[in-house]
């Protein structure tokens, strides 16, 4: 099994996506509801796996690209077939999942196992008839959108229009048309006309849920703009600039890059969104632009280890965060394969772990706690004893239940509620 | 510098401090320009087509029969495919040809 790029649930939560470093998808399928089988109430078994994006070596520019799935967007539902789009860093592709449950037999031309029946042979004709099959699911590629990205590709997002989507590298955001694969209209563009002058990129985009118009990108100094696509054709000028004031006297070689976000999320409201640095998870109101209106420290105590983070490059790694499905909750992964948990209301916050030892089927997760201080006590786990390279980068929220995915390297990890 | 200030230092600026004693030549600019030219590289590899093909025409014939009394010695026989090139470190100052 290969490292878990990406974990997304679609619109109903029926079905969850996941796409890897090799560049397959797996689209995992929740069980119906089953009175003679309550024990298996939702859960989720492989539905789909396909392999979504190659390897490939741009000659022109001597660039490897590799054919990890950084995302997954599922379109919303609009017949029987599920359509998502996937993105490695330069080319998205529209896939087509369908099912297949009948087939048709009785042909006139050919047999049962396909070979042709001698023509001289047919004195009649018959009209085939459908049977039913065992399900098949097959996934296609409906569109091939490439070209159009010279950086890599962090973001994709489709719009509450559902006729378009965009795709955000680390200096350009692109509009497509769902249907239009030759031509994609440039929205935003930081290319400084020196190289040489560029201090940040583009590090997260997202279309507002509910108005077409409007989307945000985040930057890796910590700020987010919110743009207007009806004020003008280019939005290189942000309707809202969003950015919490900087205490200068704290700053210090590592100001700027744990600031820089690695996630940013429309609430399902749109009336707030969420960032995510490397510290830090971040709330904020769409009216006020000079601060966020709730801040929640994920693991605080790794500001005493900056100097080694950065020397192992930890410091670079890029947290997703996701919203539960009526915003009361937020969640986002941490190291040592723990995950934490806010509620918004009651401020209450867990640490849980995504491991093999922690985690019996239907067993309920016991609650972690780092030791910062001196004194460690029983079931605590020192700062020096985390394990960085067992990262959770990627967590996903059911859209209505509490059901969460989270995928701890190269495994996925489903969580519920306890049932009483 | 601060490690003569008599007021407590933060976690941050001591952890800045342990970073510049063992890289003192880390820039100035924090994160900066050269970090951020660095991750607009990546994937960047450079290799010679012409050896590429060669070395795959290679592998679909039978390997070459050594020459020479001394057989174990393998001079020139390893063509560099695009997997074997270290990656090519980025050079500070980008040509005004690039992107």
């Amino acid at each position: 099994a290969d490292i878990i790029s990406t974990v997304e649930f679609n619109y109903s939560g029926d079905l969850l996506a996941t796409g890897d470093k090799g560049g397959r998808v797996v689209i995992f399928q929740r069980e119906q509801e089953n009175k003679s089988r309550p024990h298996s109430r939702g859960e989720y078994n492989v539905y789909s796996t396909f392999q979504s994006h190659e390897p490939e070596f741009d000659y022109l520019k001597s660039l490897e690209i590799e054919e990890k799935i950084n995302k997954i967007r599922w379109l919303p539902q609009q017949n029987a077939a599920h359509f998502l789009l996937s993105t490695n860093d330069k080319t998205i592709k529209l896939w087509k999942i369908s099912e297949r449950d009948k087939r048709a037999e009785g042909y006139n031309l050919k047999d049962e196992d396909g070979r042709l029946r001698d023509p001289f042979r047919i004195t009649a004709l018959r009209v085939p008839v459908l049977k039913p099959m065992d399900l098949m699911v097959e996934a296609s590629p409906r569109r091939i959108f490439a070209n159009a990205h010279t950086y890599h590709i962090n973001s994709i997002s489709v719009n509450s229009d559902h006729e378009t989507y965009l795709s955000a590298d680390d200096l350009r955001i692109n509009l497509w048309h769902l249907e239009i694969t030759d031509r994609s209209f440039n929205i935003v563009d930081i290319k400084p006309a020196n190289m040489e002058e560029l201090t940040e990129v583009i590090t997260a985009a997202e279309f507002h849920p509910h108005h077409c118009n409007v989307f945000v990108y985040s930057s890796s100094k910590g700020t987010i703009r919110l743009c207007d696509m009806r004020s003008s054709a280019l939005c290189d000028r942000h309707s809202k600039f969003f950015e919490e004031p900087e205490d200068p006297s704290s700053r210090s070689f590592f100001s700027e890059i744990i600031s820089s976000i690695s996630d940013v999320k429309f609430s399902h409201s749109g009336r707030y969104m969420m960032t995510r640095d490397y510290l830090s998870v971040k709330v904020w109101d769409l009216n006020m632009e000079n601060r966020p209106v709730e801040t929640y420290q994920v693991h605080e105590y790794l500001r005493s280890k900056l100097c080694s983070l950065y020397e192992n490059d930890c410091i670079f790694d890029k947290f997703e965060c996701c919203w539960n499905g009526s915003d009361s909750a937020i969640m986002t992964g941490s190291y040592n394969n723990f995950f934490r948990m806010f509620d918004r209301n009651t401020r209450r916050d867990v640490t849980l772990e995504a491991s093999r030892e922690s985690s019996k089927p239907r067993a309920l997760l016991k609650p972690r706690k780092v030791c910062t201080g001196g004194k460690r006590k029983k079931d605590e786990i020192s700062v020096d004893s985390l394990d960085f390279n067992k990262k959770i980068l990627h967590t996903a929220w059911h859209p209505m239940e509490n059901i969460i995915a989270v995928a701890a390297t190269n495994n996925l990890y489903i969580f519920q509620d306890k049932i009483n | 510098q601060d490690m003569q200030e008599k007021e407590p230092i933060t976690p941050e600026r001591a952890e800045e401090v342990k970073l510049k004693a063992k890289y003192p030549s880390l820039g100035q600019k924090p994160g900066g320009s050269d970090f951020l030219m660095k991750r607009l590289q990546k994937g960047q590899k450079y290799f010679d087509s012409g050896d590429y093909n060669m070395a795959k025409a290679k592998m679909k014939n039978k390997q070459l029969p050594s020459a020479g009394p001394d057989k174990n010695l393998v001079t020139g026989d390893h063509i560099p495919t695009p997997q074997d090139l270290p990656q090519r470190k980025s050079s500070l100052v980008t040509s005004k040809l690039a992107g």
